[in-house]
């Protein structure tokens, strides 16, 4: 079965200089979609991913990223939504490009579906309330 | 405006009997509606309204009572936040939208703005303990040069809010026509018409649902920051002249309010401190206006529908920021809460900066205290200048100073 998978990848400062993410392709027929990327030699590096290909191939590949020191994480636990802090304005829901953040009606209370994002970030910048956080 | 129907003393006459007939400004559309605008006049005591956004006109007064020896405060900071003293030796006044002083502001662009006036005023409201730091000259009758101690709001005689504008009676559209993403108070702005922000509560918006001030004036008892507050004056800028539609709404911004209350009754809740990234810091008031049913007029006014509110479109990138007056269109709220609008050829979605779901929450709060806690509705003692008043908003008439003129009147 093919499925989707959005990962954050986290680089040690050694895996960074090796061309280990067309490996995915190459040695396991995944197709990829780089969200984001924050890869310089000597640093630590971060990418965030969608991985598409038959799931028993996805795992496969994240193992051997595993394997060579790459951190994975799901992209949900990235970006959270503080409820306590959030006055349900909406002015995230004007920014985000997926609909990951949305306008509930007829309640009018912002709504976050974690699986649409895409770790963009704009609506850490645009929340008035510190109610959206990376953790990245 | 036909025939009275009731008078403010009935109407609080029936409030004292619990038998006050109270709704929202969004239920008592419903109810017209169905039933016709002379049967629910006829039916309906008062119509609550609401709205908590930003408000950057905002601000708090207290006096923090005398220091042995006295002290006569020049220069004060609460957590940080500068603390205007030029009054009285132990008043002082903060400002909603001042910053920490440690605060790097937009030198790396856009700022954060983490903390400022309107967080401090959302942590004293708390009950919190807040850091005062404060330095003078000293005088022969207030020697004290330095202070620096944890205050707290339930030490303090008088603390109240001030807010100078509040509660703008409609608001531009923000959008953005250049090719950069903007940061403004009506949030971030994506470049090429990418996104719109905007403000208003609308429908349940107080000075929407009555927009010739008919009852809210000075003195009218209102719903400030989860407490009981008062309108003080007209709010700075109150500009009551310009075009309406034919409903009366004014196409623009227009009437201002400002308003004053008792921090010490207030809520955390209901007072909130903002970072608006790029522009500063704010405070998000929660205010909330009752509106007796006189006569039929004003029931007229208070089953305003948001498709039947315009606002301007305006280009944050540059009109608004160079003062061209250039609008590029005119929406109505139901589109702009529905969430998207057509401006230039192009559908662009819309946010708002303000909450209508807390704005709708106070006008059911204050429904609440009408109809159970005997909240009663006041008589303005002075009515709020009107469209006939010539009362108008004027940009300043810039006059440069150069060699040897001060330009003062002599």
């Amino acid at each position: 079965m093919i499925e989707t998978r959005k990962v954050v990848l986290h680089f040690p400062q050694m895996a960074v200089d090796r061309p280990i993410v067309c490996d995915l392709a190459l040695h396991f027929g995944l197709s990829f979609n780089i969200l984001r990327a924050s890869i310089s030699p000597h640093h630590e590096g971060l990418m965030v991913m969608e991985i598409i290909g038959e799931s028993e191939k996805n795992e496969e590949g994240l193992q051997y990223l595993r394997e060579r020191g790459v951190e994975i994480q799901p992209l949900s636990q990235d970006i959270k939504k503080v409820e306590e802090k959030c006055i349900h304005c909406g002015t995230c829901v004007g920014v985000c490009s997926t609909e990951a953040l949305f306008m509930e009606r007829p309640s009018f209370k912002v709504r976050y579906d974690e699986g649409k994002c895409i770790a963009c970030e704009l609506c850490v910048l645009a929340c008035p309330t510190h109610a959206m956080e990376a953790l990245f | 405006m036909g025939e009275t129907l009731r008078s403010y003393e009935e109407i609080n006459e029936k409030i004292r009997e619990g038998k006050a007939v109270v709704m929202t400004a969004e239920e008592v559309i419903d109810l017209v509606a169905e039933k016709g605008l002379e049967r629910t006049a006829r039916e309906v005591d008062v119509v609550t309204t609401g709205t908590f956004g930003a408000m950057c006109s905002s601000g708090l007064m207290f006096n923090i009572g005398h220091t042995k020896p006295r002290m006569k405060i020049a220069e004060a900071y609460l957590n940080g936040v500068l603390t205007y003293g030029g009054l009285a030796a132990v008043d002082l006044y903060l400002g909603a939208t001042q910053v920490a002083k440690d605060d790097p502001l937009n030198k790396v662009h856009p700022g954060e703005f983490k903390y400022g006036g309107g967080h401090v005023i959302q942590d004293l409201v708390a009950g919190k303990d807040i850091l005062l730091e404060a330095s003078s000259y000293g005088t022969d009758d207030y020697p004290r040069k330095k202070l620096s101690t944890w205050i707290n709001i339930r030490d303090l005689n008088q603390i109240y809010l001030f807010n100078p504008r509040n509660a703008y009676q409609n608001y531009n559209v923000a959008v953005n026509c250049s090719d950069k993403m903007i940061y403004t108070y009506l949030g971030l702005l994506l470049p090429h018409l990418g996104n719109a922000g905007f403000s208003s509560a609308g429908q349940l918006s107080p000075l929407l649902n009555d927009p010739y001030y008919r009852t809210i004036g000075v003195g009218t008892k209102i719903f400030l920051g989860g407490g009981e507050g008062y309108v003080a004056w007209q709010g700075t800028q109150h500009d009551p002249s310009g075009a309406r539609n034919e409903r009366g709404i004014p196409k623009g911004g227009a009437g201002t309010l400002a308003v004053i209350g008792d921090l010490k009754e207030m809520s955390p809740d209901w007072l909130w401190g903002l970072s608006l990234r790029g522009y500063g810091c704010s405070l998000a008031v929660g205010l909330g206006i009752p509106i007796p049913i006189l006569d039929e007029e004003m029931l007229y006014f208070c089953s305003i529908r948001d498709e039947e509110i315009e606002a301007p479109v305006v280009d944050y990138s540059n009109a608004y920021p160079n003062g061209t007056g250039e609008v590029l269109g005119y929406v109505n709220y139901g589109d702009l809460r529905k969430g998207r609008i057509t401006v230039q050829g192009k559908e662009i979605p819309t946010a708002s900066i303000s909450s209508y779901v807390r704005a709708r929450e106070i006008a059911e709060i204050l429904k609440k205290w009408i109809a159970e806690d005997q909240f009663t509705l006041t008589v303005p003692v002075l009515a709020l200048p009107g469209k006939e008043s010539g009362v108008r908003f004027r940009n300043l008439p810039e006059r440069p100073y150069s060699n040897g003129q001060n330009g003062m009147r002599r």
